[in-house]
């Protein structure tokens, strides 16, 4: 144990002293910075030209509601058609809008004139014509004499509201029982997902560390005497911990200063909070639209009771236990392969992807579990080492069985000390066979190898 | 006899390669002991079985009387033929951590790598990385992480490869400090000059098997054909007989080789009789490297 520990230290430290971990750390953020100024900097080019729209609206259709748009002057015109085609080509005006006098109220279709020579934004006539089309919808429902709030009451939002069966049998439901909630479902998915994205995302940048640090020994020549002082399998949960501790301390770096850098830049690139409302300003049309679709304080307090019904300190742990479980089982099998070929990066290198593969199977099952947490695959997927990171957070706030979650960990437990044994054993035998080249059948017999 | 290191018919195969055939012998607490050996020999097999990389098939191998167990490596400083260091690590940080692996404590460690350093006059390289240093530095910096935690048992295998000579005598003094200090040495090696210098005892090994084992100069006497060299100045006899047979001459050296077990002193009356003046007159006794070609070749034609 004390020479796991030691060993973990020695690759944390000889990791985080090392200049181009420390230049990743620190660059990352500064990436993502830069990135997101060029991205705000090519967004911020769209509004640069103002452009002033006379707007011809003599049946007053659109007086009370005229498009908004943050770069777009829109004014009421009086003049002529004829005037204001001058005033285009003489470019005191950019384009001439004309809402017809007319309209036919029971036609379902509106053609709108816009007469310029440039073309416009795909944005700006969308969101043109969303405004037209609330004002004309408007001015219909009063020129046929319709109350407004009957005709919106027509379009009726439906609720479906799980219920535990209990509630029809008047059986009582007892203390703790949760309460089915639409949005419990919700919280496992999510959860599952960030899981899943996550742990790609760190196999991708740290699984392949683990591989070269499992090969550091053999590429500076001292495994043998590594090897005749501590064993194999001492060395191997040392550097997985020493590159997962490495890893951590990276990513909580991140954590920290890329919110604390963007906050410092932010004003200084132009991208000020209020310049951000006003590149999304929404034609108050639209906005109404979308208020309508999103929760009504009811469906809040429903997402609220999800959230609370959330046994959080039961959540939590166990899904930390099998973040950090996957990144331990994929980890032994990145320490397998590094283990298994020699010096050469670029044969482990392609060994890589294999590793990949059920993670990428975890997360499909992990969405599919989401609509049906009980299924036999769910529960089996989330029992089975490799699958079961991902796919059990997506059950836990769904309460599966306490068997299932213990049988699930120990499960976990077993295969990454089996896998680390494993690849402890592939390194031992690799010392023995100087310059023989790993085949799978070779690798098989080492497994089996009397050492 | 108290034994630092014993065999006990210790075998090992890989595949169908039998690659430690039955090897037993004892090595005597506080000797320096050869291990020789022709290139495939199964030397290395067989410090492997010591260190704990691998385990013999069948045998036993007992360290001071106990079987060997995964508590003996700290028992054991060993440097194999193949040198290397973390390339990327600073000397001190390098040597404090190889020895807290051997279970040193920390300070123990630190003060332990200074004193070695000094005597080695390298203070001023605990913050050099290891690849900043020439291969000899970097065997000397090897030299200190093997012997740092003062192991009952040490193995050296060709630990003069790639040293000039000053740096061999060094290392050499320091083999010599150690034994004095209780440790008793394996020396690997095939350069037999150096085990005839350095080593009281050897084990040769050939084939996997022990062809020969003993004290070097025991086996040297039993090896040696009787030959004696004489130098001399004057005109050599045409007829030269006695107890013995004339091997060659030329006009300033004569090599004889003696009838059974005459007697040197008979062998010199006889010949201070003939009337030449005698410079030198000497026993020749086989060198090791003799013995090991006419061994390890006497036993492959077998």
């Amino acid at each position: 144990m004390n020479k796991i520990w030691l060993i973990t230290k020695r690759e944390y430290f000889s990791r985080v002293k090392n200049k181009s971990f420390i230049l990743t750390t620190l660059l990352m953020p500064l990436g993502i910075l830069i990135f997101g100024a060029v991205a705000a900097w090519i967004f911020s080019q769209s509004s640069d030209k103002a452009k002033t729209i006379a707007v011809v609206d003599p049946a007053g259709i659109l007086t009370d509601n005229m498009p908004k748009l943050n770069n777009i002057n829109f004014i009421l015109s009086d003049k002529d058609l004829q005037a204001l085609g001058e005033d285009v080509k003489n470019e005191s005006l950019d384009g001439v809008l004309e809402i017809p006098s007319e309209i036919d109220l029971k036609s379902k279709n509106l053609n709108i004139n816009y007469y310029s020579d440039d073309l416009l934004a795909i944005d700006e006539s969308m969101s043109i014509t969303s405004s037209i089309r609330s004002s004309v919808r408007n001015y219909k429902i009063k020129a046929l004499g319709f109350d407004k709030e009957i005709i919106d009451n027509l379009r009726v939002d439906v609720d479906l509201a799980p219920s535990s069966i209990k509630k029809l049998t008047g059986d009582k439901i007892e203390e703790g029982e949760r309460e089915i909630n639409e949005y419990t479902g919700t919280i496992g998915a999510i959860l599952g997902g960030v899981i899943g994205y996550l742990m790609f995302f760190i196999i991708l940048l740290y699984g392949s560390l683990v591989m070269r640090s499992v090969m550091e020994e053999k590429v500076n020549r001292i495994s043998e005497v590594m090897i005749s002082s501590v064993k194999p399998f001492e060395l191997m949960m040392g550097k997985i911990l020493g590159v997962g501790l490495a890893g951590l301390t990276q990513l909580g770096i991140w954590l920290v200063f890329v919110p604390v850098i963007l906050m410092i830049v932010m004003p200084f690139i132009g991208v000020s909070s209020p310049d951000v409302t006003d590149m999304v300003n929404i034609p108050e049309a639209e906005m109404k639209a979308a208020m309508e679709s999103a929760p009504n304080n009811e469906d809040l307090a429903q997402i609220l009771k999800g959230l609370s019904e959330v046994n959080w300190l039961k959540l939590i742990p166990l899904t930390l236990i099998y973040f950090f479980g996957g990144y331990f089982a994929y980890a032994a099998l990145f320490a397998a392969v590094g283990s298994a070929v020699g010096e050469d990066i670029n044969e482990g290198q392609s060994l890589t992807f294999p590793i990949m593969i059920p993670l990428i199977i975890s997360m499909y099952i992990s969405m599919s579990a989401v609509t049906a947490p009980d299924s036999s695959m769910a529960v089996w997927a989330s029992m089975i080492p490799l699958l079961s990171s991902v796919v059990m957070p997506v059950r836990l706030p769904l309460d599966p069985a306490w068997w299932q979650i213990l049988i699930s960990i120990a499960l976990l437990i077993v295969f990454i000390f089996a896998t680390v044994w494993l690849a402890g054993r592939i390194y031992r035998v690799g010392i023995l066979m100087y310059g023989k080249k790993a085949s799978i059948k070779e690798l098989s017999r080492w497994i089996f190898y009397k050492s | 006899m108290e034994a630092i290191l014993s065999l006990d018919r210790v075998r090992k195969s890989y595949h169908k390669h039998l690659a430690v055939d039955d090897i037993s012998f004892n090595m005597p607490k506080g000797s320096i002991f050869g291990l020789l050996g022709p290139n495939g020999a199964g030397k290395t097999s067989l410090i492997r079985i010591i260190t704990t990389i691998t385990q013999a098939d069948s045998g036993q191998v007992y360290i001071d009387g106990e079987k060997l167990n995964s508590n003996h490596p700290k028992d054991i400083g060993y440097m194999p033929e193949e040198r290397g260091l973390y390339k990327k690590m600073k000397v001190g940080e390098q040597l404090v951590y190889l020895a807290q692996l051997k279970g040193m404590p920390k300070n123990q460690a630190k003060s332990s790598i200074k004193g070695w350093m000094e005597k080695f006059e390298i203070e001023d390289w605990w913050g050099k990385k290891i690849e900043e240093l020439s291969k000899g530095m970097q065997q000397k910096v090897q030299f200190i992480a093997t012997v740092l935690h003062k192991p009952k048992l040490l193995i050296l295998d060709e630990p003069f490869s790639g040293l000039d000579p000053i740096n061999t005598n060094l290392i050499k003094d320091e083999i010599h400090q150690l034994r004095e200090e209780g440790s008793s040495v394996i020396f690997s090696t095939h350069r037999m000059e150096q085990v005839e210098e350095i080593c009281e005892r050897i084990v040769l090994v050939s084939q996997g098997k022990n062809i020969l084992e003993g004290k070097v100069d025991a086996i040297k006497n039993d090896f040696k054909e009787n030959l004696f060299k004489i130098e001399f100045e004057g005109k050599l006899p045409n007829e030269l007989n006695g107890h013995f047979e004339v091997i060659s001459d030329t006009d300033k050296e004569l090599i004889i080789k003696a009838d059974g077990n005459t007697n040197s002193n008979v062998l010199l009356k006889e010949i201070m009789e003939r009337g030449f003046e005698i410079k030198s007159f000497h026993e020749m006794l086989p060198s090791l490297n003799e013995i090991f070609i006419k061994q390890v070749e006497g036993k492959s034609y077998e």
